[in-house]
C-alpha cells in the first residue's frame, strides 16, 4: 500500500513540476504566439543553475556557491531568464521561424555545453552532491517526498494564480491583441516587440522554476535530462490540454505524463524481449501521432481557450437585461 | 587546416542540397519544416534498399567502380530514392501539413513537422534498427594529394562534390530559364499576384515538395557515402540546414548553397580551435552572429 502511494506522489511530483513548464510555455505559445522549440534548454538553465549555485564546492568544478536555497532557485531561473533574453532580442523582431530554430539551435548547444563542458557541469557525469532543503529536518524517505510535493503542489498553484491574473490583466489582453494582429495593435502605440520579450523572457523564466524544482527533486542532473524529448513532452502537453487555457495546461501536463509513464510501464512489461531496444522509438512515435493527429483533428486542445470580452461595448443590446 | 577546409567544403556539397529544399519550403509554405532533415534519412534508407535490390537482380553492378566505394547499383539507385523521397515528401503534405494549413493555422505547422520529424525517425529506426550501416563495408582508400603538409581526400568525397554542383547548376538552369522558374519565384514573392497571373499555386507547391525531397535525398546519400547511416540522422543534420538557409537569407536558393559551404566549412575550421565535442554546437554560433550583424542572411530581404 504505502508502495503505491509513494508511487503516487513520485508520478504526481514529476507532473506536477511539469506542468509548471507547460504552463510557462503557454504564456509563450498559447498566449503570445511565440513558438519556443527549445522548451528543455531553458528547463535545463533553471536544473543546472540551482544545483550549482546550492550545491557545495566540488574538486575541477566552477561552482560550489553553497547559496541558501531560495536564493539558489531563483538564481537558476534567472540564468534561463537571460538566456531567453539573449536568444530573445536576437530574434523576436522577425518572422517568426528565426525563434524557432534560434531556440531549438539554443537546446542544442546548451545540451552540447553541459555534456562536454566538465568544468561548469560536471559533464557527462552531471552535478552530483546537491544538498536538498531541510533534509536534516525531515529526513530522506516517504515524508520527504510528500513534503516535496506539497511544496511543489503550492508552487503549480501560485503559477497558475499569477498566470491567470496576468492573462485577465491589461497585458495579457495586450498580448492577445498582439498575437491576433501586430499591425493593429501598433497602430494604437503598442510595441511588439517588447511585449513579446517581456513574455518570452517571463515564460522562460517559469520553465526555469520547473527545471529548478526538477533538479532539487532528483539532487543531481545531468546531460541525459536535458534531451529534446522534453521539448516534445512539454509540447505535446500543451497541444492536447488546450493552448491558451491555463487548466488545459496543467490537465495536459498530467495526462500526457500519464500516458507516457503508463505507455513505457506496458511496453516493458508486454514487449518481447527482442523488442525491448525499441520501446523508445514506440514511445516516440506514439507521441509524435498524438501531436500530429491533434493539431489535425482538434487544434484547439480538450480544453480550449475560452475568449471573454472583457468590456462590453456601449451597444445597448449587450448590456444586462435590456 | 587546409584538411580541414577540404572537409568543410565537403561537408558543405550534402549540407546545401539539404539547404535548398528547405529554404524553397520555408518561403513559399512560410513555417520553418523541422522534418526536413527526416527527408534526408529517408532519401538515404531508401537508397540502401534500392542499392541491394538492384545488386540482387544483377550482380554485375554491385562491383566497385575503382577508385570509389560507390557501386552502379547505388547510382542507379540514387534517382529511384529521389523519386521515393519526393513523393513521400508530397504524401506527408498531403496527408498532414496542408490539413494543419487549410485549418488557417500558420504557427502550428512548425509544430506540426516537429511531430512528423518523430515519427518518421523512429519508424526508420523500427525498420531499419538502430544501429549505423554503410552503403559498402569495403575501406575506401584515401588519395594523397600532398605530403607536405600532409592532406588526405577520398576519392568518394570528390565525386560528391562534383555531383552536387552538378545538380545546383541544372536546379540553377530551371529556375533561372524555364517558365516553372520564374512561376516558383513568382510564388515565392508574392502568391496572390502570381495567382492572378495565372500560376497555378497547389501545383507550384507541389514541384516544392518534389523538388526538395529529391534534393534532400541526394543529400542523404552524400552523408551516408561520408559518414554512415544511422535512423537519428536527421536529428544531428537539421541544426546545420537551418543554419544554411539563415545565413544564406531564407528564400534565398543561392544563399542556401553559399550557407550550407559556410556552415560546412565553420564546423571543420572550428575544430582547429575547439575541442570536437563543441562541433554540435558551431550552427547555433552561426546563427546568432548572422542574426547579429545581417539578420536577413546574406541574401535574403526583410518580410513579414
Amino acid at each position: 500500500m504505502i508502495g503505491v502511494l509513494s508511487y503516487l506522489v513520485f508520478f504526481a511530483t514529476t507532473a506536477s513540476i511539469l506542468a509548471i513548464a507547460v504552463l510557462g510555455l503557454n504564456l509563450q505559445w498559447g498566449n503570445t504566439g511565440l513558438f519556443n522549440g527549445g522548451v528543455v534548454a531553458f528547463f535545463g538553465a533553471g536544473a543546472y543553475g540551482t544545483l550549482i549555485l546550492g550545491g557545495p564546492p566540488q574538486e575541477g568544478m566552477v561552482g560550489g556557491f553553497a547559496l541558501t536555497y531560495p536564493m539558489a532557485l531563483l538564481g537558476g531561473m534567472a540564468v534561463a531568464g537571460v538566456m531567453a533574453w539573449i536568444v530573445g532580442l536576437l530574434t523576436l523582431r522577425l518572422r517568426h521561424d528565426y525563434l524557432a530554430i534560434a531556440t531549438f539551435g539554443v537546446a542544442v548547444a546548451f545540451e552540447n555545453l553541459m555534456r562536454n563542458a566538465e568544468w561548469l557541469a560536471g559533464g557527462a557525469k552531471g552535478v552530483r552532491g546537491f544538498e536538498r532543503p531541510f533534509r536534516e529536518a525531515i529526513g530522506d524517505g516517504f515524508l520527504y517526498n510528500l513534503v516535496f510535493f506539497v511544496a511543489v503542489l503550492l508552487i503549480l498553484i501560485a503559477t497558475y494564480v499569477f498566470l491567470e491574473r496576468l492573462v485577465a490583466s491589461p497585458f495579457g489582453r495586450l498580448l492577445r491583441a498582439i498575437r491576433e494582429d501586430e499591425e493593429a495593435a501598433q497602430s494604437l502605440g503598442k510595441s511588439p516587440s517588447r511585449v513579446r520579450l517581456t513574455a518570452f523572457v517571463t515564460g522562460s523564466v517559469i520553465m526555469g522554476l520547473a527545471g529548478g524544482l526538477y533538479g532539487t527533486f532528483y539532487a543531481f542532473v545531468s546531460p541525459q535530462d536535458v534531451l529534446p524529448t522534453l521539448t516534445f513532452q512539454v509540447w505535446a502537453m500543451l497541444i492536447v490540454g488546450g493552448a491558451g487555457n491555463n487548466r488545459g495546461a496543467v490537465f495536459g501536463a498530467f495526462l500526457i505524463w500519464g500516458a507516457w509513464t503508463i505507455s513505457g510501464w506496458a511496453l516493458s512489461r508486454f514487449a518481447p524481449v527482442e523488442a525491448q531496444l525499441y520501446t523508445g522509438s514506440v514511445q516516440f512515435i506514439l507521441i509524435g501521432a498524438v501531436i500530429v493527429g491533434m493539431l489535425v483533428w482538434r487544434p484547439q486542445g480538450l480544453l480550449p481557450e475560452r475568449l471573454i470580452v472583457s468590456q462590453q461595448g456601449s451597444n445597448p443590446v449587450n448590456k444586462r437585461g435590456e | 587546416m587546409i584538411q580541414n577546409l577540404i572537409d568543410g567544403v565537403l561537408t558543405g556539397s550534402y549540407l546545401s542540397l539539404g539547404a535548398i529544399g528547405l529554404t524553397l519550403v520555408m518561403h513559399i509554405l512560410r513555417f520553418a519544416n523541422f522534418s526536413h532533415a527526416e527527408l534526408l534519412s529517408l532519401g538515404a534508407y531508401s537508397a540502401l534498399v534500392f542499392d541491394a535490390l538492384m545488386s540482387g537482380l544483377v550482380p554485375t553492378l554491385a562491383e566497385k567502380l575503382a577508385p570509389l566505394s560507390l557501386t552502379w547499383a547505388l547510382i542507379i539507385a540514387i534517382p529511384f530514392s529521389m523519386i521515393v523521397t519526393g513523393i513521400s515528401a508530397l504524401l506527408i503534405d498531403k496527408l498532414i501539413f496542408r490539413r494543419v494549413r487549410e485549418k488557417g493555422q500558420e504557427l502550428s505547422m512548425v509544430f506540426a513537422s516537429f511531430g512528423m520529424a518523430l515519427i518518421v525517425r523512429n519508424i526508420i529506426g523500427l525498420i531499419f534498427g538502430l544501429s549505423p550501416q554503410l552503403y559498402s563495408k569495403d575501406i575506401a582508400f584515401a588519395m594523397v594529394l600532398s605530403l607536405d603538409p600532409l592532406i588526405l581526400i577520398k576519392p568518394d568525397q570528390v565525386f560528391v562534390l562534383v555531383a552536387a554542383l552538378i545538380l545546383m547548376l541544372i536546379l540553377h538552369l530551371v529556375l533561372s530559364r524555364t517558365t516553372f522558374g520564374y512561376a516558383l519565384r513568382a510564388v515565392a514573392e508574392n502568391p496572390s499576384l502570381a495567382q492572378v497571373n495565372g500560376v497555378n499555386l497547389p501545383r507550384t507547391i507541389m514541384y516544392v515538395w518534389l523538388i526538395g525531397g529529391a534534393l534532400a535525398s541526394v543529400a542523404g546519400v552524400f552523408y551516408g557515402l561520408s559518414h554512415q547511416l544511422i535512423p537519428v540522422m536527421g536529428r544531428d543534420l537539421v541544426l546545420p540546414i537551418f543554419a544554411a538557409t539563415i545565413v544564406g537569407g531564407i528564400g534565398s536558393v543561392y544563399g542556401a548553397v553559399l550557407g550550407g559551404f559556410i556552415v560546412g566549412i565553420a564546423a571543420n575550421l572550428a575544430l582547429v580551435v575547439l575541442p570536437s565535442g563543441y562541433t554540435p554546437s558551431v550552427p547555433f554560433l552561426l546563427i546568432i552572429i548572422v542574426l547579429m550583424i545581417r539578420p536577413h542572411g546574406l541574401f535574403g530581404e526583410a518580410r513579414a
